[in-house]
């Protein structure tokens, strides 16, 4: 079974953050919104900035800038991205603010290497993998780990595991 | 079909298991009242009838065990012990059990259940030991065969019971068949042929019967048509013939042939019997006042009796499709709004009015929709009385619980989420509050212990309290173990109060020992969260020696509420409008007066406020004149400086979401304006506790 997903292609949305690209598994992107009105919250955390008004809806929304602590000035131009995340076993709306969204790939899983342990600035935690896609990298994230509430948690260093889009472990 | 009936079956026997339960404490504290016995014995006939009826098998193999065992206590065989209270309810406990089990699903808890049966059987068999034959001053059941009764059956089926089957022939062939029977049938709503549905029961039948049973046996002929007909059950008093209901007129109207206002024309041509018999010189006119006076008392009593058994002409709905409604009605006031909001733009004279229009159905929607999903908190209640009950036989206290305003409602989502914090308090009560039997008695109290719920609507939110006679709360205990904890420091001078306080400080347990119950050290925090979830305030007040109070205020919904709307800078705030008192202005010379201190003049009183742009950290310019929102909660009054006050809005809760849940701001949840803004809800008991423990916070 985990060998057959192996061999699908991974679907990717992939997305710039201070000049670097990213990606996300295209299962859990409900969808992608341009110049919506953020309200922020006083009193969180820096990487909340706030929440949006989502078809009557209310979601937060989260500053990858800041939350990956890349950079602390906010781009000019920005792009919400809406994921579907668990959080403690239900799942929720929360939407990714980003520089800017590019386009969907399809990644062969035998593209993905593991996540460095050195050399990259964020959380090897958030990392699932690194891929490349027409000669520039990319660096495939966790969502279910970026958003979980447990806020940099640096304890375990193995390997990415399972998640619920069923990816399986990265290919060596 | 089978699996539609089933869901039915279940949530019928879930009401008829609560129903049980209460029965059964009831029976507890008077074991002789035969109308609680016939209670519980007419909850397991149905629980057996019905279960038996649905192909819950198992339930009613195991119930006609406990129906037995109730049928000789129903006959005055066997005496209610605590011992047989205790069996019904494990018993009561294991059925539940049953009910929800899948269909297939093999029983868990075979072995219980056959234990069970074992101890009811033994009651039943009479050389058994554990049957305790009640004391022979009562009369042996054999007595009362021999004594015959007359009564008067009304059967009024509604048109459509022959609808799901029910063989009116057979319940009437089983009456008669307790004794001797004389029927009557009244044809007189009888439609001419053309119009008759074949399908309908236009009869109605009356039946004099003379039995040896009683009323209880012929109430449970008519189990399963009771849903679907009007029945009375009147013993005749054939002692006393003179008595009204063989008065002729009585039995004439009865029978159709005259109306009551006939009655009452004749009779008021002659003069009234009181008048006669003053005339006659037999009793004089305060007798007959008196008299009178007792005729009306048990009229009135009768007409009670008669308004709460009509009541329960009731519905029931899955509580999901009311969340959906309620859901339904939360969007639909959002978007009117936004008409109200659009109409106001556009200034034309129609649409303000329509918009007008839907403002007020939709209020009054809301209002409707919101009272449907409200619920007595008597339902928490009395599964509370189960659990002191089962707690004080496990500390070997003596423990009563007393209930106050059990019909106070309340939105069902909140009663639901009330249930483990009322728990928990109720159990620290017990565990820490009441003391043992005997150093009660040493301290010149009664033995047994209470504890007592009180619930009372007060505006727009409900004040509960459970205020237990134990030894209250010490404070220097409780300032020692802060300081111990790294609470408090040594020398900070706190009043009573701000020390009882602290027991909601995370990690604060006074317990010596942890017992099963309380003790973690998890208790009073988690309780205070909860109750925060719910937008409510918690407040505790104990006096050393005579007991402990925790007090309550929880908003009667979550869905929907009344709001202040508020401006700072460019951003919308909410406060609950419930807890606003005032609005009053505050000029920028008022603040400059104040040199720095956040106080403000309220007709004579000081009362601190909140800065909200500072507190919030909104940049911009401040307005000239700013306003301060007065609020007040338990008493305490804060005033939160806004730029200005918008006015009231009916605010749609939403939630922030899981991203928001462990950071501590002291914003609650949000709401969508009818421009499509999002207006955040402050959390203005968070609020004040930033501005009371600062370090904390």
């Amino acid at each position: 079974m985990s060998q057959q997903i192996d061999e699908t292609p991974h679907q990717l949305l992939t997305f710039i953050l201070c000049n670097e690209m990213f990606a996300l598994e295209i299962s859990s992107v409900r969808e992608v919104l341009d110049n919506v009105k953020i309200t922020s919250v006083p009193q969180s955390p820096e990487h909340l900035c706030g929440v949006i008004n989502l078809r009557g809806s209310v979601v937060p929304v989260i500053e990858m800038r800041k939350k990956f602590g890349l950079d602390n000035t906010t781009s000019d131009e920005s792009c919400i991205i809406i994921l579907e995340v668990e959080f403690d076993e239900e799942l929720a709306l929360v939407g990714a603010l980003t520089d800017s969204v590019c386009e969907v790939i399809d990644l062969p899983a035998s593209d993905i290497k593991p996540a460095p342990r050195i050399g990259t600035t964020l959380n090897t935690d958030y990392i699932y993998g690194m891929g490349s896609h027409n000669d520039q990298f990319i660096t495939l994230l966790n969502i279910n780990k970026i958003f979980s509430n447990t806020p940099h948690d640096s304890e375990s260093s193995c390997p990415p595991t399972n998640n619920e889009q069923g990816n399986t472990d990265v290919a060596p | 079909m089978q699996e539609l009936s089933q869901q039915a079956f279940r949530e019928e026997a879930d009401e008829l298991l609560r129903e049980l339960e209460d029965s059964l404490l009831e029976l507890e504290e008077q074991p002789e009242n035969m109308d609680v016995i016939g209670k519980v014995f007419r909850a397991m006939h149905t629980l057996k009838g019905s279960g038996a009826m649905f192909g819950f098998t198992e339930i009613a193999t195991f119930t006609h065990e406990v129906e037995t065992v109730f049928d000789l206590v129903r006959n005055n065989e066997l005496a209610v012990t605590k011992h047989l209270v205790d069996l019904s309810l494990q018993a009561r406990d294991y059925i539940t059990l049953l009910l929800n089990l899948e269909n297939d699903q093999k029983n868990p808890e075979q072995a219980t259940g056959e234990a069970l049966i074992e101890q009811f059987k033994k009651m039943y068999t009479p050389n058994a030991t554990a049957t305790v034959i009640k004391s022979t001053n009562t009369p042996p059941p054999s007595t009362n065969i021999g004594q015959l009764k007359t009564y008067r059956i009304q059967f009024k089926p509604h048109l459509d019971i022959l609808h799901n089957g029910t063989n009116i022939a057979s319940v009437l062939n089983e009456l008669s068949s307790l004794g001797t029977c004389h029927t009557v049938a009244h044809r007189a709503n009888l439609l001419p042929l053309d119009q008759v549905e074949p399908e309908n029961c236009y009869v109605c039948w009356d039946s004099i019967l003379t039995t040896s049973a009683d009323d209880d046996a012929i109430r449970d002929v008519f189990i399963f048509v009771e849903d679907n007909c009007d029945l009375s059950i009147t013993q005749l008093d054939t002692n006393n013939p003179d008595k009204d209901q063989h008065r002729l007129g009585n039995i004439l109207i009865e029978r159709g042939e005259v109306t009551q206002q006939d009655i009452d024309d004749v009779l008021a041509k002659s003069k009234k019997i009181g008048e006669l018999l003053v005339d006659a010189n037999l009793i004089n006119p305060d007798q007959v006042e008196s008299a009178l006076a007792e005729q009306q008392e048990v009229r009135k009593l009768k007409e009670k009796k008669h308004t709460k058994s009509n009541s329960s002409n009731s519905l029931r709905v899955p509580a999901e499709r009311l969340d959906e409604l309620v859901n339904l009605v939360g969007e639909m006031v959002t978007v009117q709004s936004r008409l109200s909001q659009t109409a106001k733009q556009y200034r034309i004279p129609e649409l303000q009015g329509i918009a007008e229009e839907v403002e007020r159905l939709t209020e009054e929607l809301r209002d409707n929709t919101l009272n449907i999903r409200m619920v007595q908190i008597g339902t928490t209640f009395s599964k509370f009385k189960r659990l002191v009950r089962d707690i004080s036989d496990n500390l070997n206290k003596q423990v009563e619980l007393l209930t106050v305003g059990a019909e106070t409602e309340l939105d069902k989502t909140v009663i639901d989420q009330l249930n483990d914090p009322l728990i928990h308090i109720i159990r620290n009560s017990m565990d820490h509050g009441i003391e043992m039997p005997k150093q009660r008695l040493a301290a010149g109290k009664p033995e047994r212990g209470s504890v007592t719920l009180r619930a009372e609507q007060s505006g727009d939110s409900v004040l509960i309290e459970i205020q237990d006679d134990g030894k209250g709360l010490d404070a220097k205990v409780i300032r020692e173990k802060a300081i111990n904890k790294g609470l408090i420091t040594k020398d900070e001078d706190l009043s009573d109060q701000e020390i009882f306080a602290l027991i909601f400080a995370p990690g604060f347990s006074t317990a010596q020992q942890v017992t099963g119950l309380s003790g973690r050290g998890v208790g009073m925090d988690v309780v205070k969260r909860a109750i925060e979830a719910l937008s409510g305030s918690i407040a505790l007040d104990s006096q050393l020696g005579k007991g402990t109070t925790v007090q309550l205020r929880i908003p009667l919904t979550l869905a929907i509420i009344e709001s202040l709307l508020v401006e700072i800078g460019e951003g919308h705030f909410v406060l609950p409008l419930s807890n606003v008192e005032e609005c009053i202005e505050l000029t920028g010379q008022a603040v400059q007066e104040a040199r720095g201190g956040h106080l403000v003049h309220v007709r004579g009183e000081l009362i601190p406020y909140i800065p909200l742009r500072q507190t919030f950290s909104i940049a911009g310019n401040l307005p000239e004149i700013q306003q301060v929102v007065i609020t007040n909660i338990n008493g305490q009054r804060l005033g939160f400086v806004v730029d200005s006050v918008i006015g009231e809005h009916q605010t749609v809760i939403k939630s922030l979401g899981p991203v928001y849940r462990d950071e501590p701001i002291s914003v609650s949840g949000a709401t969508i304006l009818g421009d499509g803004n999002v207006a955040l809800i402050l959390d203005i008991p968070q609020l004040m506790q930033q501005q009371q423990y600062p370090a904390i916070a």
